[in-house]
């Protein structure tokens, strides 16, 4: 009797120990970006682009990379949504659920889920070579995009999956096709979801650096066309950590504030959304 | 009435044609990688790549092991700091802790899975490294700058403890609490029930959700570059720099078009990394499958 009390107290200990140590570890990741970069914050850094000498501690910010980041993501969330929606209602609305091609495309999506974004960079420069393609915005959406896609397809297909067979049926027997259920009873009912998986997949795409490096480039120009490099939110911040001037460090601390800032908008608006939206849902 | 079916049928066919889509990328990105690898594979074969250490590219030396080891020590060290502090965390939060305290730590995990991996990168070079620098290394007896596998593996550790404390938070609620409630009416306590009857009904899927952290840890390139001191040798200890492949891509890709062979030993690298984690999923996905025939 004593013996497994022990085990059970000792377990229990350890256990809050973990719990302890996670929470923490992930408080301080918070707060240590939040106030070294709220000390190094500036207007300047949110208004301004990079000035000439930027880069050896002169005047400027990183309007420029904000930009270029809220381009690249939106268009490849865009772009990603335009591919995946599509497969997604194909999936849950015509395809048998045990047939090949179903099951070929859900592991195909896991599988590119998997696959470390520098791949999909990488490769994706490799093409643009292939093409005989410059870095640039289109470049830097479309390497996003598909890198999105399935995050964005995955966490689509899950909400699509949870919805009553009941409510299809119902929708049938009115004689609705497939294709309008699909795409006006289901979406409906599973648009919270699908905002989520949006906006998730836009988080993902916002704060990726590797897939970008060699397909978006950088500039310290402000995003005008798809033919022209852009500049990205983490790349700006890697940039400002390599130099060895302490100011410009100091900036991409801000620029690192910038982001988790932007994050934290998303995630919260992914929230409010998917109550907001939820209106239509048949519960 | 003939537009509406018209419609319907359109919606399928394109459907269908969308589907192979991810399919296609996938052999494409695959077949792309194979291909644009081939020039050195044809100088050289496999093993000796794989195995060797000698990193001369400007010599046309290419030793891929010194990337391979340092990505592998990265990746085990990693795992196993970061497993047992999340599957306990999630314990003691699905099991023990309090009703709120779970409706407040999800949000709060969520938010943290979605923070970009520079971000833990930075923190790595504000608090870990300095500390490893000045505390830990001197109190194992160890010199280092701070860059090194152990600052590479806690900053990836601490970077998939969200995801993985999501996943299996979620695989123990799977538990039917009726199972829960057998073993305690039989006089088990808490822990033993537990141990007994939620870790083993739970075990298929934490293992499947070890191998999708470890699989996101082994292909993660920004945070680990800035924190693992890039020096392309075989560490011998976690105090030691590291250079994991994905860093290596990354660092050198775009910049070596002059040295030949060059770009066909990043690819080939790409390529090693693409087919271990095509070997992960694969993997995960057998134990996934066979979770999901032991549940019917």
């Amino acid at each position: 009797m004593t013996r497994r009390t022990l085990e059970e107290t000792i377990f229990k200990a350890l256990m809050r120990l973990a719990t302890v140590i996670v929470i923490a570890a992930l408080a301080l990741i918070l707060l240590s970006i939040l106030i070294k970069g709220l000390s190094s914050m500036s207007l300047s850094m949110i208004t301004q682009t990079p000035k000439g000498g930027y880069y050896l501690g002169k005047e400027g910010g990183v309007l420029n990379a904000i930009l270029g980041s809220l381009c690249l993501a939106g268009g490849a969330t865009v772009f990603a949504a335009l591919l995946g929606f599509p497969i997604v209602l194909y999936l849950n609305s015509y395809a048998d659920k045990r047939s090949n091609l179903a099951t070929f495309a859900r592991f195909s999506f896991d599988v590119l889920w998997g696959i470390p974004s520098i791949v999909y960079g990488a490769f994706g420069f490799t093409l643009m070579l292939f093409l005989g393609m410059r870095t640039s915005l289109l470049a830097g959406i479309i390497t996003v995009g598909f890198l999105e896609l399935p995050i964005m397809a995955r966490a689509a297909d899950e909400i699509m999956r949870t919805i009553p067979r009941e409510l299809k049926e119902a929708s049938y027997s009115v004689g609705a096709t497939r294709f309008e259920t699909g795409a006006k009873v289901a979406i409906r009912q599973a648009l919270p979801g699908i905002l989520t998986a949006m906006l998730i997949a836009f988080g993902r795409g916002i704060g990726d650096a590797a897939s970008v490096m060699f397909t978006a480039g950088f500039t310290d120009q402000l995003p005008t066309s798809l033919g022209r490099p852009v500049a990205t939110l983490p790349l700006a911040i890697f940039y400002q950590l390599g130099t060895p001037v302490p100011e410009v460090q100091q900036r991409a601390y801000a620029s690192a504030f910038i982001l988790t800032v932007l994050i934290l908008i998303i995630s919260l608006s992914a929230r409010f959304l998917s109550k907001r939206f939820s209106k239509h849902v048949v519960r | 009435m003939r537009a509406r079916l018209l419609k319907d049928t359109a919606a399928r066919h394109l459907g269908r044609i969308l589907a192979i889509l991810p399919g296609l990328v996938l052999a494409l990105i695959t077949v792309g990688l194979l291909l644009r690898s081939r020039p050195i594979l044809d100088v050289k074969p496999l093993p000796d790549l794989l195995f060797s250490t000698s990193w001369h590219p400007l010599r046309g030396e290419f030793g891929f092991l010194p990337f391979i080891a340092g990505t592998l020590w990265v990746t085990i060290a990693a795992t196993v700091l970061a497993v047992p502090l999340s599957v306990l965390a999630a314990i003691h939060l699905s099991e023990y802790a309090h009703r709120r305290v779970r409706a407040l730590m999800r949000p709060l995990v969520d938010l943290l899975a979605g923070i970009p991996s520079v971000i833990y990168g930075i923190w790595g070079i504000l608090i870990i490294v300095p500390f490893i620098k000045s505390y830990l290394a001197p109190a194992f007896g160890a010199t280092t700058t701070g860059y090194c596998v152990l600052a590479g593996s806690v900053v990836l550790a601490v970077m998939v403890f969200p995801i993985l404390i999501h996943v299996t938070i979620e695989v123990f609620q799977a538990v039917p609490s009726e199972l829960r409630e057998a073993s305690l009416a039989l006089g088990a306590t808490q822990w033993q029930t537990i141990k007994h009857v939620v870790l083993r009904k739970a075990r298929s899927g934490i293992v499947a959700a070890v191998i999708l952290a470890t699989s996101r840890v082994f292909g993660e390139t920004m945070a680990v570059l800035m924190v693992v001191g890039n020096v392309a040798r075989v560490p011998g200890s976690v105090f030691d720099p590291a250079y994991p492949l994905p860093a290596l891509i990354a660092n050198n890709y775009g910049e070596m078009m002059s040295v030949p062979l060059y770009d066909s030993a990043l690819l080939l690298a790409a390529l090693v990394l693409l087919v271990c984690v095509v070997g992960f999923n694969a993997v995960a996905q057998l134990v996934l499958l066979r979770l999901e025939r032991k549940a019917l």
